[in-house]
């Protein structure tokens, strides 16, 4: 199946990268008090990296059902968009099944490679990915739960930068000659800085502050540059 | 901590929630140009968002990380693959912690 090996073969970086970012939460994992076999249970389950480091620290202080609930929603909201978005790069008569198994793997840059492929994105190339990436994932966090220093720092400083570098692959190639594309992600990047840069606005989340920014600079481009069906994804 | 299986539970199930309602309940291709340009849009803005300033913190110096940022974008901008742009920049972040 060669869509799900060229998926495949995508998925080596981004589980490289989830090597290294796993093995972090992973030694967190067990400072705040979860078995190896805990860890990676919800590293297995979950798949949310912002969404587990909170996931800890409201496990560790015994915190409210209802707590947990309202943080993931927040933290991982940006995964409904990003679902929304897959939903119109599949091909409409694609059986419920496959949707369910394709949304369980929807992490940022599962999202990021399916969104880069030219056409109509076939199930079975997410599968490819989801099948490497989580993977790493797994095998990152139970590294760090049961060896924290089996990897040496400098080693996870470098690949710590491969998630990045991967979804810059992802955007910036379409971006090439792209006016209105080049601007919108100069305008996301500046935007980002700005909040994070600004004392009042860095009291807000990262997870909200994706959702903020989407809307509003995907809300604003949509309506002053809209698709063309024709340009429109190749 | 006797009940880390409940949180377990209730962090998947509402984490998979999110991930799976738009995927299962949008079955038809959209017609509506403003909702379409929004969800081509959205990659864009998200990842980007996601990309920067973020990338500065990832590594163990801003510097490194900043190296990495530049060298992945040209890399990205010659149209090498996913595969290659990642390695350049843990490679050029390796190196130039290397120095530090």
């Amino acid at each position: 199946m060669s869509t799900w090996r060229e998926g495949a073969v995508n998925g080596i970086p981004i589980a490289l990268g989830y090597l290294a970012v796993s093995f972090s939460f992973g030694i967190l994992a067990k400072n705040a008090g979860l078995s190896a076999m805990d860890a990676v249970i919800m590293s297995g389950t979950s798949l949310t990296s912002a969404g587990q480091f909170a996931g800890l620290t409201l496990i560790a202080t015994s915190a409210a059902l209802m707590e947990v609930i309202f943080a993931q929603l927040i933290i991982n909201s940006r995964y409904f968009l990003m679902s929304a978005s897959l939903s119109q790069r599949i091909d409409p008569s694609t059986p419920i099944s496959h949707r369910m198994i394709m949304a369980f793997g929807i992490t940022d840059e599962v999202f990021g490679v399916s969104t880069a492929v030219k056409g109509t994105l076939s199930p079975f190339y997410t599968y490819g990915v989801m099948s490497v990436a989580i993977p790493g994932w797994m095998l990152g966090t139970f590294l760090g739960a049961y060896s924290g220093d089996i990897l040496p720092g400098n080693m996870v400083s470098a690949l710590s930068i491969a998630l990045y570098g991967m979804l810059i692959a992802v955007i910036i190639p379409p971006a090439k000659g792209d006016k209105v594309l080049s601007g919108i992600i100069l305008i996301s990047m500046v935007g980002s800085l700005l909040f994070s840069v600004i004392p009042l606005l860095q009291m807000i989340s990262s997870g909200v502050k994706i959702i903020v920014l989407t809307f509003l600079i995907a809300g604003i481009a949509a309506y002053l540059f809209p698709v063309k069906e024709e340009t429109e994804h190749e | 901590m006797s009940n880390v299986y409940l949180y377990l539970l209730v962090m998947a199930m509402v984490t998979y929630l999110i991930r799976v309602l738009p995927l299962t309940l949008i079955r038809k291709e959209i017609k509506n140009t403003y909702v379409k340009s929004f969800l081509y849009y959205v990659p864009y803005v998200t990842l980007a968002v996601m990309i920067f300033p973020a990338i500065l913190d990832a590594t163990a110096s801003p510097v490194s990380g900043l190296v990495g940022f530049v060298v992945a974008i040209i890399i990205a901008y010659y149209g090498k693959g996913l595969f290659t742009v990642s390695l350049f920049a843990c490679l050029s972040v390796f190196i130039v912690e290397w120095f530090l």
